[in-house]
């Protein structure tokens, strides 16, 4: 015997027992009177005048009691070493510059250590250093200063904020005098400030980026570290990534 | 794609990328095609903060861009790619098979690789050498020969792959830096050319490599810099710039698909039905019919998330309606064994969560209700998708969950790194136990409970989502199997 439209799936979705009441009110919406349904209760096994559960009116609990607990989870050297693989990717993508953080505006008053701080990355330059020729010429944006002078990107420390267009003319005074001045004296300077730029433009010169722009910047006496507002107590310990990720 | 991807591709995003580049790219993948103005205006972003955005999105490979549909003068346009972006969810076991195929520096390979989306090979090779020099006793460190070999090793298998060449595009109105003389126009194809369009997309660069890793001195003082002797790397004088190298995601879920299959019929589940007799020649030609394989594999899961939820009652009935395609509620009970009334209870459940559907044979023209066949069914292929949005759903939820357990506890976690970033300057400036235990102590022992409980959660919730993803591979792969007919 031919079964017509065996093909024809209908997707009928059958509400669930306990809104048998709300089913009869969909019969009453096609006007075909109370109680009747567009297919027969008994070819799926409701009984006539069988108990159905009653209604309910409200949402389903948030968590329900589970009849069936979930298995644990597997455990293992395996799933340990993935889950540290995780952790540990999830820390360094957080610490490269792909992170993209906007530039939070000064908060109240401008303040005198602001001068001295690190500032936020600035919203128009871009603190790595993509292949320009592999993006269209319009997302082109500036490059931060010191990566510019550096080709290779490191892992290490963070790139220093950003500098001003008239301080970097005067860094680059700087450093054309202090490379006359490196010519003549091999020998750590007595003067420390003196020190800290030969070894930070030596640094420069080798592709490192762990120099201290802040110097050169404001043509002050102080250094960076002579300003102490206590605020890093136990400095800066990136290098001991012991502490959990999360 | 579905709400439930884009939520999941979201939280990714942000994760990695933070929250700006979450913004667009959500909106790329719900919106599709647009171009950067439209991007900047529709999602109230500043332009450069989308530029920036834009850039790190390809460098990952989450987005592309073509030149515009409407002519040589319109827009440039970036789409967003859903899987793409999903794929950062199996990272982790992209980085744990390169260790377990090619030892720890293969690990480090494609983890350097993934983390910056792509890579020179030389920079790959020196920021790797470094990486292993560092975890060296001193006066160790790492040739870059032996980089270069698991390097080569991985290109040679196909595991990294070049990046596809960039299609010309023309500049637009709106470009920085003018067009140089000599730019084509641009092009008239839209879909950006794949890696394997590429001929020379497994060949190494001729680039010679000499060198060791450099060990990165926590100080800033470092002898091997201040001399000046090692000769100066760059990828400029590597000669292999311009030449980018990705991770080929492909080539690895062909070696799962297989670990899969070996690991299932291992474990005797149907072995037969994956093999298949192709010839007489030789004695006898088997070949794996992948097809089949990667369906059982789908079908084993479907089950056992029937049984783990529902019983194994409720799951008997499940597999007996994949077998038997189409039966009446009598022929449940009968064929399962199982009395009519909790038959009936278990059908209705599975029916509730859509994994078994009713479908209606009339028996006369007229569909009289007496008169027609009500058949119970279950279809393979559109319960493994929808399977595969509840593990979407799931994985977004784990995430969702994870960053609300560090926000509830952030005071107290910031608490205990201070503490610890302290701890670890006293050791490192040689101090007293005393002075270390003082330092301790400053968190107290309810406190430390609390961590140890938070640390155990966020670990648990971490840990099950690399496990949901091994069913979403499971799944995706079967989907993708019946697609490509």
């Amino acid at each position: 015997m031919m079964i017509p439209a065996l093909d024809r799936q209908i997707y009928l979705r059958t509400p669930p027992p306990q809104c048998a009441h709300s089913m009869a009110g969909l019969g009453r919406g096609r006007g075909r009177g109370k109680g009747y349904m567009s297919f027969s209760i008994e070819a799926v096994g409701i009984g006539k005048g069988e108990n159905l559960p009653p209604s309910i009116l409200q949402p389903t609990p948030l968590f329900p009691p589970m009849e069936h607990k979930p298995v644990p989870l597997v455990m293992g050297e395996e799933a340990e070493y993935m889950l540290a693989l995780k952790q540990e990717f999830r820390g360094n993508m957080k610490t490269l510059p792909f992170y993209v953080r906007p530039a939070v505006s000064k908060k109240d008053v401008e303040r005198y250590s602001d001068k001295y701080q690190n500032s936020e990355p600035s919203d128009n330059t871009i603190e790595w250093n993509p292949d320009w020729k592999r993006l269209p010429k319009e997302l082109r944006i500036r490059v931060k200063k010191a990566l510019k002078e550096n080709t290779s990107l490191s892992l290490d420390t963070p790139v220093d904020p950003k500098p001003s267009k008239k301080t970097r003319v005067d860094k680059e005074e700087i450093i054309h005098k202090l490379e006359v001045g490196i010519t003549l004296e091999e020998e750590v300077t007595s003067d420390e400030e003196e020190g800290e730029k030969k070894k930070q433009e030596e640094e420069q010169q080798d592709g490192e980026e762990e120099y201290d722009e802040k110097e050169f910047e404001e043509e002050t006496d102080y250094i960076m570290s002579y300003f102490d507002n206590g605020e890093e107590f136990g400095g800066d310990s990136d290098d001991n990534m012991d502490e959990a990720i999360y | 794609m579905t709400a439930q991807e884009v939520r999941l591709c979201g939280l990714l995003l942000q994760e990695h990328f933070g929250e700006v580049v979450e913004r667009i790219g959500t909106h790329l993948l719900r919106g599709g095609a647009q171009n950067l103005r439209t991007i900047a205006n529709e999602t109230n972003t500043p332009l450069d903060l989308v530029k920036k955005s834009l850039c790190v999105l390809v460098q990952h490979g989450a987005c592309e861009f073509v030149s515009g549909r409407r002519g040589p003068g319109s827009p440039v346009e970036y789409r967003a790619s859903c899987e793409r972006v999903l794929r950062v969810l199996r990272y982790p076991r992209y980085i744990y098979t390169a260790k377990t195929l090619y030892g720890d520096t293969g690990e480090l390979i494609v983890e350097e690789v993934l983390q910056r989306g792509h890579m020179t090979m030389s920079n790959t090779v020196k920021t790797v050498a470094d990486r292993l020099t560092h975890n060296m006793e001193e006066g160790h460190s790492m040739e870059y020969s032996e980089v270069v070999s698991a390097f080569s090793k991985l290109v040679e298998t196909h595991f990294l792959q070049r990046c596809p060449p960039v299609a010309e595009i023309g500049t637009a109105a709106t470009s920085i830096t003018p067009a140089t003389p000599g730019t084509p126009a641009a092009s008239a194809s839209t879909a950006p050319p794949t890696a394997e369009s590429n001929p020379d997309c497994y060949k190494l660069p001729h680039v010679t490599l000499i060198g060791r890793g450099k060990r990165r001195r926590s100080s800033d003082d470092s002898e091997e810099q201040r001399g000046g002797k090692k000769a100066k790397m760059d990828s400029e004088s590597c000669g292999d710039e311009g030449i980018y190298w990705q991770v080929n995601f492909e080539r690895f879920h062909q070696h799962f698909r297989d670990q899969a299959i070996i690991s299932a019929v291992a474990s005797k589940l149907d072995q037969m039905e994956f093999v298949g007799k192709s010839g007489d020649s030789g004695g006898g030609m088997y070949v794996v019919n992948l097809q089949r394989a990667l369906a059982n594999l789908a079908r084993a899961t479907l089950e056992s998330v029937v049984q783990e939820r529902f019983g194994s009652r409720s799951a008997r009935i499940f597999r007996l309606l994949l077998r038997k395609r189409h039966l009446e509620q009598k022929q449940v009970e009968d064929f399962a064994m199982i009395p009519a009334k909790e038959a009936k209870d278990m059908l209705y459940t599975l029916l509730s969560e859509n994994l078994v559907q009713l479908q209606e044979i009339p028996k006369t023209p007229d569909h009289a209700p007496s008169r027609t066949f009500y058949l119970y069914t279950v279809n393979q292929l559109p319960t493994a998708r929808l399977l595969l949005q509840h593990c979407y759903k799931t994985v977004a939820n784990l995430i969702e969950r994870r960053l609300f357990e560090t926000k509830e506890n952030k005071r107290l976690l910031e608490k205990s790194q201070r503490i610890e970033a302290i701890l670890a300057s006293l050791q490192a400036s040689g101090a007293e136990p005393e002075q270390l235990t003082e330092v301790e102590e400053m968190i107290t022992a309810p406190e430390r409970q609390q961590l140890e409980a938070l640390r155990h959660h966020i670990n648990k919730l971490d840990s099950t989502e690399n496990q949901v993803d091994e069913t979403v591979f499971l799944l995706e792969s079967y989907i993708f199997s019946t697609k490509t007919k």
